[in-house]
């Protein structure tokens, strides 16, 4: 029986993989744009929902270690010249650093009060970036940033952000599955409990959001990729709120509904938006019918209604 | 082994604990009795370090632990119980133990072991002792209420303590599930060598079970002895039991 359940769970993930590897071929180029929009997005929606999902935190201003991996990122390429691989390791590094700085003053508080001093120390660095016109060019943001030529066409750079969204994943995954995960998932069921069975619950919760600022780092990274360009609105917090809304909207108990609640939204603003400016209106409604009928979000459901889960657990979700 | 010296806290203005006193020695069975509002569970809020106290000090292993923060007290071989259901009710029964056994072996912060094959020899033995075994893999919040209560003490067990604090671990049992729990416990202190200090409402219990009481009244200690001494202390009688002989 655990054979028959692995298998299905490694045969859906290797479909899909498949299907994405030969999509381009057969679909228009601005589809093809659009799935790597959603990638990145996805990875991340996913790596917020380490933290929130997973670790429980209120990670409200997650767009700003985006910004600041896809910034440094733009900013050692452009102003240092520095070689591209070189800035493509950096680049997350630097998010994390960010996330460790940041995080470390958030730690000491809790759920709300943790959110509203990310949005404020978060913000510092948005104006620091809508601000400093010398260096980051602020409003205007910067273009035409150079990439490599094996990456410069939109198909090149779909599967190089496929395959480092993929290489991403299976990192999260593991981690997801590690005891360090799950240490992370008791902390959010009971930090109170988690500290009287010996765990530094502070400590972990911060090594938790250096990871998940990695990640976003990754994806700021792959934005500069597939976009060439960088802009403040990236580190908003308005944004985050957006990335915050995919997690809620794909199901943040799961593994993978943050990839789903990406897709979600990235396809709203790019078909819907392209007949009215107000999508986010429909946004609205989608998420108020969510909340009444889908508390568990999108992937939540299907898991429940489809999946052979566990009885009784919510936990375990996967890809 | 443990040694609790004049520990004072108060809340605002509400002196919760105002001159505890405590002595546990290694390898006995230690009661905490006292009415309603004596202070008992802040008394054991102070030694695992949930809070700290304002005066006094607690002693374990000749060091100073009261300003320690609870995981570094859980990590010095302290570990507890709560009065009110304190488990994960997310996580399985399994992995409700196997938080406090990883953290225990260290293996909190590995990042990329699969943790479903670490620990699961302890976690089921643990889980064995105290009869959960059969039930690993339900969710622990829809548990019956005796069942959390004895997964609230595995996940304990799992810290491997020296000594064990039960913060009245047969609260809202029935009087059968009361002897089951008090069973287990001494079972628990016979075969794993347990220290345990644990507080509770029920006179009879505390006194077949326990090895010495201290009672508690109005944040004060008033005594700790031996069970007939306890028993025949005019001062409890008047202060807790109301001048009636207990049991």
């Amino acid at each position: 029986m655990k054979n028959g359940s692995n298998l299905k769970l490694f045969l859906l993930p290797a479909v899909l993989f498949v299907i994405l590897l030969f999509l381009p071929a057969f679909i228009p180029r601005f589809y093809v744009y659009i799935l790597a929009v959603i990638f990145v997005t996805a990875l991340l929606a996913m790596s917020l929902n380490m933290v929130v999902g997973h670790g429980g935190l209120f990670q409200f201003h997650h767009g700003v270690f985006y910004g600041v991996g896809a910034y440094a990122f733009a900013l050692m390429i452009t102003k240092a010249g520095l070689p591209m691989w070189f800035c493509f390791i950096v680049s997350p590094l630097i998010a994390a650093i960010v996330g460790l700085l940041i995080g470390w003053f958030c730690v000491r508080l809790t759920s709300l009060y943790f959110g509203m001093l990310q949005i404020s120390l978060g913000s510092l660095i948005w104006a620091i970036a809508f601000r400093w016109y010398s260096l980051t060019s602020g409003d205007d943001g910067i273009h035409g940033i150079p990439v490599p030529d094996f990456i410069s066409s939109t198909s090149s750079a779909y599967y190089f952000i496929l395959i480092f969204f993929i290489l991403c994943l299976i990192c999260m995954y593991l981690i997801y599955r590690s005891p360090f995960g799950s240490t992370l998932e008791a902390i959010r069921d009971n930090p109170e409990r988690c500290q009287a069975v010996g765990i530094n619950v502070r400590l972990h919760q911060l090594m938790g959001i250096v990871i998940a600022t990695f990640f976003a780092g990754v994806a700021g990274v792959l934005f500069v990729v597939l976009e060439g360009s960088v802009f403040p609105d990236m580190l908003f917090w308005v944004f985050s709120l957006e990335i915050f809304i995919m997690c809620l909207l794909g199901g943040w108990f799961s593994f993978a509904g943050p990839i789903l609640g990406a897709a979600i939204i990235v396809s709203l603003r790019t078909f819907v938006g392209a007949y009215t400016e107000y999508w986010t209106l429909i946004l609205g409604i989608i998420l108020i019918l969510l909340i009444f009928f889908l508390p568990e979000g999108v992937w939540g459901y299907i898991l429940d209604k489809f999946g052979s889960r566990a009885k009784g657990t919510v936990e375990g979700g996967s890809k | 082994m443990l040694t609790v010296e004049g520990i004072h806290k108060s809340f605002d203005d509400f002196k919760a604990v105002k001159g505890a006193n405590l002595t546990v020695e290694q390898g006995e069975l230690v009661a905490v009795i006292g009415p309603n509002g004596a202070g008992k569970t802040t008394l054991f809020n102070l030694i695992t370090g949930q809070l700290r106290p304002d005066r006094g000090r607690v002693v374990f292993h000749d060091d100073d632990i009261s300003q320690l923060p609870p995981y570094q007290i859980c990590r010095r071989g302290i570990a507890r119980s709560f009065q009110i259901a304190n488990i994960f009710p997310r996580l399985t029964v399994f992995r409700n133990v196997q938080v406090s056994v990883l953290s225990q072996q260290g293996k909190s912060w590995m990042l990329f072991r699969p943790a479903q094959k670490l620990a699961v020899d302890e976690t089921n033995s643990i889980l064995e002792s105290v009869g959960l075994l059969d039930k690993a893999g339900n969710a622990a919040g829809a548990l019956a209420h005796g069942d959390q209560r004895a997964l609230e003490i595995a996940i304990a067990l799992g810290n491997e303590p020296e000594l064990l604090i039960l913060d009245e671990p047969t609260a809202g049992m029935s009087a059968e599930e009361t002897t089951a729990t008090m069973e287990l416990i001494r079972r628990l202190a016979d075969s794993r060598g347990l220290t345990i200090l644990f507080c509770e409402h029920d006179m009879e219990v505390v006194f077949s079970v326990a090895q010495s009481i201290m009672v508690m009244h109005q944040g004060l200690t008033i005594i700790q002895g031996r069970p007939d001494e306890v028993r025949n202390s005019r001062e409890v009688q008047e202060c807790y039991l109301g001048g009636a002989e207990p049991c």
